[in-house]
């Protein structure tokens, strides 16, 4: 086997200072305004909320083994799969990539020593904390059962649960992610160290400016939407509740023209990880550069102009609902494009099992069944079957947690000898990859057959015949557990113990691999001039491989 | 009939085998797109596997013509798939003409149908087999949604709003209902059985079992005369409102010119916001029964307006838009 | 910290810093129009579905403070314009001059509101319990035209007659107005006290040619909540305007 890692590393030792002990103490770390340093307090706390939201997924899976629902009452139940939705979505799901490897890596890919806004980065997590500490409170005092859509009238005058401190937490934490995207954009735009061109930038960054756009743009209408829901449940006001005159049907537009591209805030950021580990894998160049970089351009926008995709069968126009549909499957074009030329780039590449290209491969192959369900439900006649039914718990999970999730790990895997200094150990996190790919599959794939034979989402209690496969989805979940658990314990292990990375291990090609690992406070001693295209294998001879060394001619497409 | 380990419910309406062989179209075309790239991947991934530590790949940046063709197949695909999917969607939307009407009410947490001729269920739905079945549905607090899948249809109840689905069924028997749009507590107790009957087993189930049940006709008539609609809204049109005969499925024409089908939607705002659409030649004079009805009152006028249809119309009050008078 | 104008430590060069926080400061009045534009769009469609009782809403607000507010908030746009103009040339004082003049100008503003929703908690227009809206034309108040409050009582009984639920949907087009104006006030509070923080660097001597960054994204920002006013007040207080 010749992968990148089997060889004893010589003699690596970690450097004298570097941002982790360039400064000791709580005050340094909570005050801090690196954004390497900000973007470990995240990790932190998105781990926090992830726990969280697995501990309701377990319950939830726990109690559908059996039909009659075995382990809590259907108040319970219902504030559960709820509680989930709420935390995975808003507090795991959307920060994730973004502020822990975005936060993290920009700044380095780009070749500059900070973001624009380090104190807004800083405030942006103190945001989070504070919006999360609402939703907390909700959780705790009460708990939450109106499905983390927020449906009104249920949400505003029906349910009795801690409806309104939730709202506020999410409210809250909107601004810590529009905080974020602007942050983003203005660094990419003015920080970009000499001869980064915008055509040199890894796709990661490209991806995150996208993410970003959104970002900015979806986010300020949740925001207002929470909010006038949040006000009609204080003080009985009718902007949704059709007893006051008012329309549940609009809170539901306005509900989804942000979620809908919050489902793009999710994905994006991992595709944009996987656009970085496949060519640092294969050893070349990614296949398709600007098609990439475009694509996600354009599911950005596109992304905004779908969302009531989500509303077939409120009887809204049908005339709506053949432009929404359109528009959904024009959405799934530029992702394709992405696959195609992931695929493409894996053809005549140099290609080792490392860790994080497992995760890449896991990732393309959840992704594409996850992507490709999306068909079925942009299509009209099919979605009157399967609308509200597991199929489309199965789909946006595939999305979410066979997509973002394996991004948001694969990166951590990817650049943790950058952040840490250290390497895991190998062989016990391919076991960890494979065993995650194993249980997802079993846990949802079961789901889109349940979907299609007609068992309703957020069902405490289902009819008997449903529950052979709702067993299944139960054993692939605890399978799944493991899968994320053994990360846990070894990443924690190596930050100790592991072999020590140094500058460049795997090696990659980006900026962030020319500096020391972990790297200086203020990233690069001295500012890089950039010379050379993204993902260029053959003029970089500092790699240490041997670039043209195959007797095959390198073969130049057109771009 | 169905497998230890079904795929899909049976079917059981004229909508679900053009349901499942959408899907098995789309599923074919996921399937052909899925297994060549994982064969792509997985060829890939073997056969080129780093040979030495430190050999890279061969630089090939990109081929336009290729993103092209899988731009370009992709699209033609997805737009046969959009297609074929609206096809079925607008029928879906546009029920036939000659449809048996139930009105159905969702609350938190049972349904309750109602024939046409009175009779009353809760949690379940009588229906004989072969005819045109239009559900007219109503919420009386949340947001509910009426879901059949043997039959492939689901719509969703939405307070404040009426919505409509039609569905054919196919096939005699018992099939499952379920509440699909999530609406608090017992949301997954909210369900029941559709039972589909021969013609003549309909008929009978129907004149039997009494229940105290009232013909809706015959309830609306009565609140028609209890509530003093007849003063104003004389069936000879010398009224100080328009004549009811004929009107409804009719086109009315309005004051400000335009014209309206006079649908259950539009019979039941003319009740609760009487002002919103004045007939024209009228003047806005009638008063508003908001808080005054319930939903099955306001449903039990429709049905008695809807009676209305073979009236005569007359030549002058009715405020129909065609000048032939009826539809 | 950086009270002369000097370099942040993460930035290159002064030109970078400069662009940066201009560009972020863009960015995030794009974020403020997708925010205030949810509430635009609610109240467009409300008003569509509810014309009586929006107009008679919109005809209890008083059209001379509204027109007069507009006038002072554009008024201190210029203000502010000007002191972005007397860094940019070096007139320190005339900077502290037109950011007190700007200050005094949105404060005017925010008292004028203050007012008008003094006015309209004493008329019982103020969702909640006690929300009425024949209580004003049943109840004069001190200064008020009499022919005026007799025509207001005619609306009032004839959209009544129309619409039974005037009060629901009249408490809509309140909340509304109390939501958009509060927010924007909201602003313009945070914009009063980025004023004072500007007005005390400026009797520092902070503003130069060469560095008057802070003064320019304020007055960006001061610029767009006037532009919001400009918005909200045809929309509220001049759409079926007919007293």
């Amino acid at each position: 086997m010749s992968d990148t890692l089997t060889a004893p590393l010589p003699g690596h030792k970690m450097p004298h200072e570097d941002y982790l002990n360039a400064t000791y103490g709580i005050r340094s770390w909570l005050l801090t305004t690196d954004h390497k340093r900000i973007a470990l307090l995240y990790l932190g706390s998105v781990t926090f909320f992830f726990f969280i939201g697995g501990l309701f997924a377990t319950m939830i899976r726990i109690h559908l083994l059996t039909p009659s629902g075995a382990l809590v009452t259907p108040e319970t139940y219902n504030k559960l799969f709820t509680m989930h939705g709420v935390a995975m979505v808003f507090f795991f799901l959307i920060p994730s990539i973004p502020a822990v490897l975005g936060n993290f890596l920009i700044p380095l890919m780009i070749g500059a020593k900070d973001l624009a806004f380090p104190k807004i980065n800083l405030l942006s997590w103190y945001i989070y904390v504070v919006g999360g500490c609402f939703v907390l409170y909700s959780f705790g005092t009460g708990g939450l059962d109106t499905g983390w859509t927020f449906y009104t009238p249920l949400s505003s005058v029906y349910s009795n649960s801690a409806v309104t401190p939730a709202v506020i937490g999410i409210f809250i934490n909107g601004f810590s992610s529009i905080l974020t995207g602007l942050n983003f954009i203005v660094t990419i735009h003015t920080m970009r160290a000499p001869g980064m061109t915008w055509f040199r930038l890894p796709l990661f960054v490209w991806a995150h400016y996208a993410t970003s756009l959104v970002m900015v743009l979806g986010t300020p209408v949740i925001a207002i939407t929470l909010l006038l829901a949040g006000l009609e449940r204080m003080f009985h006001l009718g902007f949704f509740n059709p007893a006051l005159g008012g329309d549940p049907i609009l809170f539901q537009h306005l509900f989804w023209f942000y979620s809908h591209p919050a489902v793009y805030i999710m994905i994006l950021p991992a595709m944009g990880v996987i656009s970085e580990i496949i060519p640092t894998f294969a050893r070349k160049p990614i296949f398709g550069y600007s098609f990439i970089a475009g694509s996600s351009i354009a599911i950005a926008v596109i992304g905004f102009l779908v969302w009531a995709h989500h509303m077939f069968v409120t009887g809204e126009s049908t005339y709506a609902a053949l432009t929404f549909s359109l528009l959904s499957y024009l959405v799934a074009i530029p992702s394709a494009v992405k696959v195609f030329n992931w695929t493409s780039t894996l053809y005549k590449g140099s290609i080792s099992w490392d860790t994080p290209m497992l995760y890449a491969f896991g990732f393309i192959g959840l992704f594409l069944i996850g992507g490709l369900t999306g068909l079925f439900l942009a299509c009209l006649g099919l979605d009157i079957h399967i609308h509200d039914t597991y199929f489309v718990v199965a789909h946006f999970h595939y999305i979410m947690v066979g997509g973002a999730v394996m991004g948001y790990v694969g990166g951590i895997h990817f650049w943790w000898p950058k952040i840490t200094g250290r390497l895991y150990p190998e062989a016990l996190s391919r076991a960890a990859a494979v065993t995650l790919f194993v249980g997802f599959n079993l846990t949802f794939f079961p789901q889109f057959i349940l979907g299609y034979l007609g068992m309703p989402r957020r069902y405490h209690t289902y009819p008997p015949e449903f529950q052979v496969l709702n067993v299944l989805s139960t054993a692939g979940a605890s399978i799944l557990a493991l899968g994320y658990l053994l990360p846990m314990l070894y990443l924690t292990w190596s930050m100790r113990y592991g072999k020590v990375a140094g500058q460049n291990p795997w090696p990659a090609t980006g900026l962030e691999w020319k500096t020391d690992s972990p790297p200086p406070t203020e990233n690069f001693h001295v500012t890089p001039e950039v010379t050379w295209e993204a993902y260029d294998f053959q003029n970089r001879p500092d790699l240490g491989l041997l670039a043209g060394a195959s007797p095959l001619a390198p073969a130049h497409g057109d771009d | 009939m169905q497998s230890q380990l079904p795929l899909y419910p049976e079917q059981a309406s004229n909508f679900a085998p053009q349901v499942d062989a959408l899907m098995i179209f789309i599923t074919a075309i996921c399937l052909f797109f899925a297994a060549a790239i994982t064969a792509a991947i997985v060829i890939f991934f073997f056969k080129f596997h780093r040979k030495q530590p430190d050999a890279v790949g061969i630089a090939i940046h990109g081929d336009s013509r290729l993103e092209a063709a899988w731009m370009i197949i992709p699209l033609i695909l997805a737009m046969a798939m959009f297609g074929w999917g609206a096809v079925v969607y607008v029928d879906y939307r546009h029920a036939p003409q000659d449809t048996l009407d139930v009105y159905v009410i969702g609350k938190q947490w049972m349904w309750k149908a109602q024939q046409p001729n009175g009779m009353r269920e809760i949690n379940e739905l009588h229906v004989p087999v072969g005819r045109n079945i239009r559900l007219i549905l109503a919420s009386e607090d949340v947001i509910h949604d009426f879901f059949v899948p043997a039959f492939r249809v689901k719509m969703d109840v939405v307070p404040g709003h009426y919505n409509t689905m039609w569905f054919r069924p196919t096939k005699p028997g018992r099939y499952h209902f379920f509440c699909s749009q999530y609406c608090g507590t017992n949301h997954a107790l909210m369900g029941g059985w559709v039972t589909v009957m021969e013609p003549s087993d309909y008929a009978a189930w129907l004149s039997g079992a009494s229940g105290g049940s009232v013909n809706p006709v015959v309830a609306g008539e009565k609140l028609f005369a209890d509530k003093a609609c007849a003063t104003c809204h004389v069936g000879d049109g010398t009224g100080r409102a328009p004549s009811l005969n004929g009107v409804f499925g009719a086109k009315v024409l309005l004051a400000d010119g335009s014209t309206v089908v006079a649908d259950e939607a539009y019979i039941r705002e003319s009740i609760l916001q009487p002002n919103a659409k004045i007939v024209a030649g009228y003047q806005p004079l009638m008063p508003t029964f908001q808080g005054q009805l319930t939903e099955e009152q306001i449903l039990a006028l429709i049905a008695y307006i809807k009676s209305l249809q073979s009236l005569p119309v007359p030549a002058k009050g009715a405020g129909i838009a065609s000048t032939t008078g009826k539809k | 910290m950086h009270r002369t104008g000097e370099l942040y430590g993460h930035f290159e060069t002064l030109e970078q810093q400069k662009e940066s926080a201009a560009l972020g400061m863009w960015i995030f009045l794009v974020t403020e129009v997708l925010f205030f534009g949810g509430l635009f769009l609610t109240y467009t469609i409300n008003r569509h579905a509810f014309s009586t009782a929006f107009g008679i809403g919109s005809n209890t607000l008083d059209i001379t403070l509204g027109a007069g507010n507009t006038v002072v908030l554009i008024m201190s746009s210029l203000t502010m314009a000007m002191a972005v103009w007397s860094a940019q040339v070096g007139k320190k004082r005339l900077v502290s001059i037109f950011l007190i003049a700007t200050l005094a100008l949105g404060t005017v503003f925010l008292g004028v509101k203050a007012v008008e929703y003094k006015q309209k908690f004493d008329h019982h227009l103020v969702p909640g319990r006690s929300f009425d809206m024949k209580y004003h034309p049943a109840h004069p108040m001190p200064g008020d035209d009499l022919k005026e409050l007799a025509l207001e009582k005619e609306e009032v009984d004839k959209a009544f007659a129309q619409d039974p639920d005037i009060n629901a949907h009249g408490q809509l087009y309140f909340s509304l107005y109390f939501g958009m104006t509060g927010l924007h006030a909201l602003h313009m509070i945070i914009g009063a006290g980025l004023l004072l923080w500007l007005i005390k660097g400026s009797f520092a001597g902070r503003f130069t040619p060469q560095y008057n960054t802070p003064v320019e994204i304020v007055g960006l920002y001061w610029h767009f909540v006037d532009i919001v006013w400009i918005f909200l007040f045809p929309l509220l207080y001049l759409i079926d305007r007919h007293r």
